[in-house]
C-alpha cells in the first residue's frame, strides 16, 4: 500500500447541530447505503464531542477534521498521512467563499440554495484537492457561470485562453 | 397541467412539516408528481424536478428513479440543465452501477465544448467520480486539456489527471510530456494543481521520481517558487493573514519531502529554504503554523543536517506550549513519530510532554501518554513513573488498561530495584486493579516468584491490600496466589523491608475464606483462593480447618470449584503422603515468550498495522519430578501461571516431523497455501477454524529449508491491517534444518470480526552460513474460505 502524500479527502459533510445533513460531497465511490451509514455514525460521533476538544479525531481508518461555524458543522475526512492544520484552512476558505457569495452567510442560505453551495465547492475543490487558491478567481468563475445560467451572456465560440466577461 | 412547484417553494413547504410523518407525506406526494413529470418526458421542468429530487435525497429519501433524468440533463444544451445534471450524477450515481457509463459520451463531448464552464463541469465530474473505464476512455481528452493555455481549464485538467492516475495507474506515462512546463506558469491555481499532479506521479512511481529529480531538476524549480512566495510583497489575491498562498507553500513543501527522501543531493538543495521557512514564518495564527508543521514533517523525512532536525524538534516543542489544542495535538503526533530516531532531542521536551497528560482533550492525553512511555529510560524512570502513576490514578477508564500495561512494561525494563518494582506493581493493582489486563496476573506472579528476597515483603503488602479492598480481581488473584505460596512467611513475621505485621493463621484463612464467599469474587478468583487455602495445609498448622473448608466445597454448584475441592479432598485422604511434595514452593520460572500486546500499539489514528513481535527465549524445561506431572492433571492452570503462549515443544527434528503429519491434513477443508518461497526458505500456511469463535482463523506456518546449511535464529513476525487482531504463539524452535530435514511450525491466531479480506505482511530474519538475512513480504493470496 503506497503511502499517499496527496491530501486524499474522502468526503466533506455539512450538518446542523440537530444532525441534519446540509451538504454531502463524496470523493470516493460508495453506495447510497454505505454513505448513509457513514454519515449517521460520524455525525453522532462529532455531535457528542465537547467544545473543549480539539478539531481532529481518529475515526475508523480516517482522520476527521471538523469545525463549527455558528449552527453548522463542517467536517472533512482525510486519509491519515496529512497536515490537519491546512485542512482547517481549506474549510475556512470554503466558509469565506460562501460568505462572500451569499453576503454574511447563515445556515438558511445553504438550506435554500444548496445547489449553489455545491457549485461553489466544485469551483474550489476538484477530486478533493484545491483547484484554485485565489478567493477572487473562484468567485469570478461562479459569477460568470451564474450569468451563463441566466442567459445574460452569449455562449462564446472562441477556444482557449478566454474568459467569459466582455 | 400546472407547472411543478419551484425548488425553493418545496423547501419552504417541507420545512413547515411538524412531524416526520407529515414530512414523509409531503415528500411522497411530490415524488409522485415528479415521477409523472418524468414519464411525460417534460424537458422544460426536468431541471427543476431533479433539483427538488436532490433536495429530498439529502433529507434521506430514495431518489434512484432520477438517475436517468440526470443523464438527460447532462445531454441537454442548456447550461442550467447541465449544471444540475452533473450535480445529480455526482450525488445519485456511483461507479458500481452500469448506468454511469452512459455519461461517458456526454462528458467526452462536453470536454470539447466551446464554453469553458461546460468543459469545467465535465472535468469536475470526471475528476470526482470517474470510474476506471471512463478514465480509460477519456484520458486522452484530459491530456489534451492539460496542455491548453487556458489556465481555468488547465488547473482542472491537472486534478482530473490525478484522479485518472489513481484509478488507472498504467496511464500515468501519457501525462508525462504535458508536465514539462507546468511549473513555469504564473497562475497559482495551475501551480497548485500541477504540484499535486507531480506529487501523485512521484509517489506512485520510483522511476518518475528519479526522472523528476535528475532530468527535470524539479527541486531547484520548487525552491525558486517557494522563495518567491516568501520574499514577495503583499499580494491581495493570495494573502491569508500576511502569508502568501499558504496552500501552495504547503503542497510544495510536501513535494520537496518526497524528492528529498533518501536523496542527499536533493536534501542539500532544499536545506536553506527549509531553514528559511522554519525561522521566518509567522506563528500567531493557524495558517502560519500549518506551514511550519509541513516544514517540520519535511525536515524529519529527508536527509537533513542535524542542526535542521534540532530546529524542527524545537518547533514542535514550542507547539506543545501553544494555547491552541490543535497545535498541541499535531506536535504530539509528530513527536511520537520521531521519538525513535531523534530520541535525545525529544527527551529535552519531556516535562512539557508530561504536562500534556493533564490536558482536557482525550486525543492529546492519549498521545502524551504514549510519548511518555516512549521516553522512559533508566535515567528518568523514577520521575516518569511518578507522573504516570498519578495519571493512572486520575485518568478516564479508557486509558487505564493501556497505561497499566505500559507501567508494567517500563517497570520490567528499567526498575532500579526489586523493591521499587514490587511497589510499583502494587500501586497499579490497587489503583487500577480492575482494568489490568488478564495476562498481567500470570506475568506478575512470575515476577514475584523470581524476586526471591522480596517474597516476605510482597506477601505482606498484598495481604494488607486485601484487608482494604477485595473488589479488584487481578489484585485479589495475585494476592491469593502469593498468600498460598508464602503464607508461612506472612505469619512468621519475617519481613525485612518494612515493619512486619502480626497476623495469625486463622486471620489469614479468614481472609481467604472471605474471598470464597464474597459476591465480589469471580469464579476464577474463587479458584485461586481455594487453591491457596489448600497450599497452606503444608505451611500452616491448622490443617483441620483447611480440611473442613475443602470438604465443604466438594459440593459446590460451581463445577470448577467442586472439582478442585474433590481432588484436594482426595489428596488429604488417599494421597496424603504426596501432599507436601505436591504443594511445595514454586521454583524460579524462566520467562517464556510473551505474546499479545506487549508494546502499546499506536492509537487507532495510525494506518500502520500492529506488529506482534514474539521475543525469543530459551525453551522452558519441564521439571522432571512426578509431582509436577500430577499437578498438571489437577488442572494446574492456577498453580502454574498461564503465560499466553503454549510452551514450545521438543526441538525441530522430532517435533517437526510429528507436526508435519498433522499439518498436512487439511483439517478444515480450507486449502493450504504457500506464503513465501525465496532463497531456499519456504513457508506454508495451513488453516483451521477455532471453535467456538468463527471469527478466529488459526493458521499454522510451516517453515522449511532446501539449502545445505541450517537457518538459525529464525524469527517469524507478522503484521495485519488494523481491523484484525493477531496472536502469535511460540514457535516449535528457532532453527530451520537444512535440506528439508524438519520444519519449524508456529501458530497464528487471527481475529477478523469484520470478515475483511485477510492480508498480511511478514518479516523473516535468520542467520544463514554466518550472515544475517532479513526479508519482508506481503501475503495476499489467502484462500477466501480463510476469512469469509
Amino acid at each position: 500500500v503506497a503511502v499517499n502524500h496527496c491530501l486524499l479527502m474522502q468526503f466533506m459533510l455539512l450538518f446542523s447541530r440537530q444532525g441534519k445533513l446540509r451538504l454531502q460531497k463524496w470523493y470516493v465511490p460508495l453506495s447510497d447505503k454505505e454513505r448513509k451509514k457513514i454519515s449517521r455514525d460520524l455525525v453522532q460521533t462529532i455531535l457528542a464531542r465537547k467544545p473543549k476538544m480539539c478539531s481532529f479525531l481518529e475515526w475508523r481508518d480516517l482522520k476527521i477534521v471538523y469545525k463549527r461555524y455558528a449552527s453548522l458543522y463542517f467536517c472533512c475526512a482525510v486519509e491519515d498521512q496529512d497536515n490537519e492544520l491546512i485542512t482547517l484552512e481549506i474549510i475556512h476558505r470554503y466558509v469565506e467563499l460562501l460568505d462572500k457569495y451569499f453576503g454574511s452567510v447563515c445556515e438558511l442560505d445553504i438550506i435554500f440554495n444548496f445547489e449553489k453551495a455545491y457549485f461553489i465547492l466544485d469551483e474550489f475543490l476538484l477530486g478533493g484537492e484545491a483547484q484554485e487558491t485565489s478567493k477572487k478567481n473562484v468567485l469570478k468563475a461562479i459569477e460568470q457561470a451564474d450569468l451563463l445560467q441566466e442567459n445574460i451572456i452569449e455562449l462564446h465560440t472562441d477556444r482557449g485562453g478566454c474568459t467569459m466577461a466582455k | 397541467m400546472p407547472a411543478p412547484i419551484r425548488l425553493r417553494e418545496l423547501i419552504r413547504t417541507i420545512r413547515t412539516a411538524r412531524t416526520q410523518a407529515e414530512e414523509r407525506e409531503m415528500i411522497q406526494k411530490e415524488c409522485a408528481a415528479i415521477r409523472s413529470s418524468f414519464r411525460e418526458e417534460d424537458n422544460t421542468y426536468r431541471c427543476r424536478n431533479v433539483a427538488k429530487l436532490l433536495y429530498m435525497h439529502m433529507l434521506g429519501y430514495p431518489a434512484h428513479f432520477g438517475q436517468l433524468e440526470c443523464l438527460k440533463l447532462i445531454a441537454s444544451q442548456k447550461f442550467t440543465d447541465k449544471r444540475i445534471g452533473y450535480l445529480g450524477a455526482m450525488l445519485l450515481l456511483d461507479e458500481r452501477q452500469d448506468v454511469h457509463l452512459l455519461m461517458t459520451n456526454c462528458i467526452k463531448n462536453d470536454l470539447n465544448h466551446s464554453t469553458q464552464y461546460v468543459q469545467g463541469l465535465a472535468l469536475c465530474t470526471l475528476g470526482c467520480m470517474g470510474s476506471s473505464e471512463m478514465c480509460r476512455d477519456l484520458a486522452g481528452e484530459v491530456e489534451k486539456l492539460l496542455k491548453t493555455s487556458n489556465s481555468y481549464l488547465r488547473k482542472k485538467a491537472a486534478l482530473c489527471a490525478v484522479h485518472v492516475i489513481r484509478k488507472v495507474p498504467e496511464l500515468m506515462e501519457m501525462f508525462l510530456p504535458a508536465t514539462k512546463n507546468l511549473l513555469s506558469e504564473k497562475n497559482h491555481g495551475v501551480l497548485h494543481t500541477s504540484v499535486v499532479l507531480l506529487t501523485e506521479m512521484c509517489e506512485r512511481s520510483p522511476d518518475m521520481l528519479a526522472h523528476f529529480r535528475k532530468n527535470e531538476k524539479l527541486v531547484p524549480q520548487l525552491v525558486r517558487i517557494l522563495k518567491n512566495l516568501i520574499m514577495s510583497g503583499y499580494s491581495p489575491e493570495h494573502d491569508v493573514s500576511g502569508i502568501s498562498d499558504p496552500f501552495l507553500q504547503v503542497r510544495i513543501l510536501r513535494l520537496l519531502r518526497i524528492l528529498g527522501k533518501s536523496d542527499d543531493d536533493s536534501s542539500e538543495a532544499m536545506n536553506d529554504i527549509l531553514a528559511q521557512v522554519a525561522t521566518n514564518t509567522e506563528t500567531s495564527k493557524n495558517v502560519g503554523n500549518a506551514i511550519l508543521y509541513e516544514t517540520v514533517l519535511t525536515i524529519m523525512d529527508i536527509k537533513s543536517e542535524s542542526g535542521l532536525r534540532v530546529l524542527a524538534i524545537n518547533i514542535l516543542g514550542r507547539f506543545l506550549l501553544n494555547n491552541d489544542k490543535n497545535i498541541r495535538y499535531v506536535a504530539l503526533t509528530s513527536l511520537l513519530k520521531t521519538v525513535q530516531t531523534d530520541h535525545n532531542a525529544v527527551q529535552r521536551h519531556r516535562s512539557t510532554i508530561v504536562d500534556c497528560l493533564k490536558d482536557l482533550d482525550v486525543s492529546i492525553k492519549r498521545r502524551a501518554m504514549e510519548l511518555s512511555f516512549a521516553l522512559v529510560n533508566g535515567n528518568n524512570i523514577r520521575g516518569m513513573m511518578k507522573e504516570l502513576l498519578y495519571f493512572l490514578d486520575s485518568c478516564d477508564p479508557e486509558f487505564k488498561a493501556d497505561c497499566a500495561s505500559g507501567v508494567f512494561l517500563a517497570a520490567e525494563k528499567y526498575a532500579p530495584s526489586k523493591r521499587w518494582h514490587i511497589d510499583t506493581i502494587m500501586r497499579v493493582l490497587t489503583t487500577a486493579g480492575s482494568y489490568v489486563r488478564d495476562d498481567s496476573v500470570p506475568n506478575l506472579i512470575q515476577l514475584i516468584t523470581n524476586s526471591v528476597e522480596m517474597h516476605a515483603y510482597t506477601v505482606q503488602r498484598l495481604y494488607k491490600a486485601l484487608l482494604d479492598d477485595i473488589s479488584q480481581q487481578p489484585l485479589v488473584q495475585v494476592a491469593s496466589w502469593c498468600i498460598g505460596e508464602y503464607g508461612d512467611l506472612l505469619v512468621s513475621g519475617q519481613c525485612e523491608e518494612e515493619e512486619p505485621i502480626q497476623v495469625t493463621e486463622d486471620e489469614v484463612l479468614d481472609v481467604l475464606e472471605g474471598l470464597l464467599v464474597s459476591n465480589l469474587s469471580t469464579p476464577v478468583t474463587r479458584g485461586y483462593s481455594l487453591t491457596a487455602i489448600m497450599k497452606l495445609s503444608t505451611r500452616f498448622s491448622s490443617v483441620n480447618r483447611i480440611k473442613k473448608v475443602v470438604s465443604i466445597y466438594g459440593s459446590s454448584i460451581d463445577v470448577e470449584l467442586q472439582q478442585r475441592a474433590v481432588e484436594y479432598n482426595a489428596l488429604f485422604k488417599k494421597y496424603d503422603h504426596m501432599r507436601p511434595a505436591l504443594l511445595e514452593r514454586m521454583p524460579i520460572m524462566e520467562k517464556t515468550a510473551t505474546n499479545g500486546p506487549t508494546e502499546i500499539v499506536q492509537t487507532n489514528g495510525e494506518t500502520e498495522p500492529s506488529v506482534v513481535e514474539p521475543k525469543h527465549p530459551p525453551p522452558v524445561t519441564q521439571p522432571a519430578n512426578q509431582a509436577n506431572d500430577l499437578l498438571d492433571l489437577l488442572g494446574g492452570n492456577d498453580v502454574v501461571p498461564v503465560i499466553q503462549t503454549t510452551l514450545p515443544t521438543k526441538p525441530a527434528s522430532a517435533g517437526g516431523e510429528l507436526l508435519d503429519l498433522l499439518g498436512d491434513l487439511s483439517l478444515s477443508g480450507i486449502p493450504p497455501m504457500i506464503a513465501y518461497n525465496k532463497n531456499g526458505l519456504k513457508i506454508d500456511f495451513t488453516f483451521e477454524r477455532a471453535n467456538p469463535n468463527p471469527n478466529i482463523a488459526v493458521i499454522t506456518i510451516h517453515a522449511s529449508n532446501t539449502t545445505e546449511a541450517d537457518m538459525t535464529d529464525f524469527v517469524f513476525q507478522a503484521a495485519v491491517p488494523k481491523t484484525f487482531q493477531l496472536q502469535l504463539l511460540s514457535p516449535s524452535s528457532n532453527v530451520v534444518p537444512a535440506l528439508n530435514q524438519g520444519t519449524v511450525t508456529q501458530v497464528i491466531r487471527v481475529l477478523n470480526p469484520q470478515k475483511q479480506q485477510l492480508r498480511m505482511r511478514i518479516k523473516l530474519t535468520y542467520t544463514h552460513k554466518g550472515s544475517p538475512v532479513q526479508d519482508l513480504a506481503e501475503v495476499n493470496n489467502f484462500p477466501p474460505q480463510s476469512w469469509q
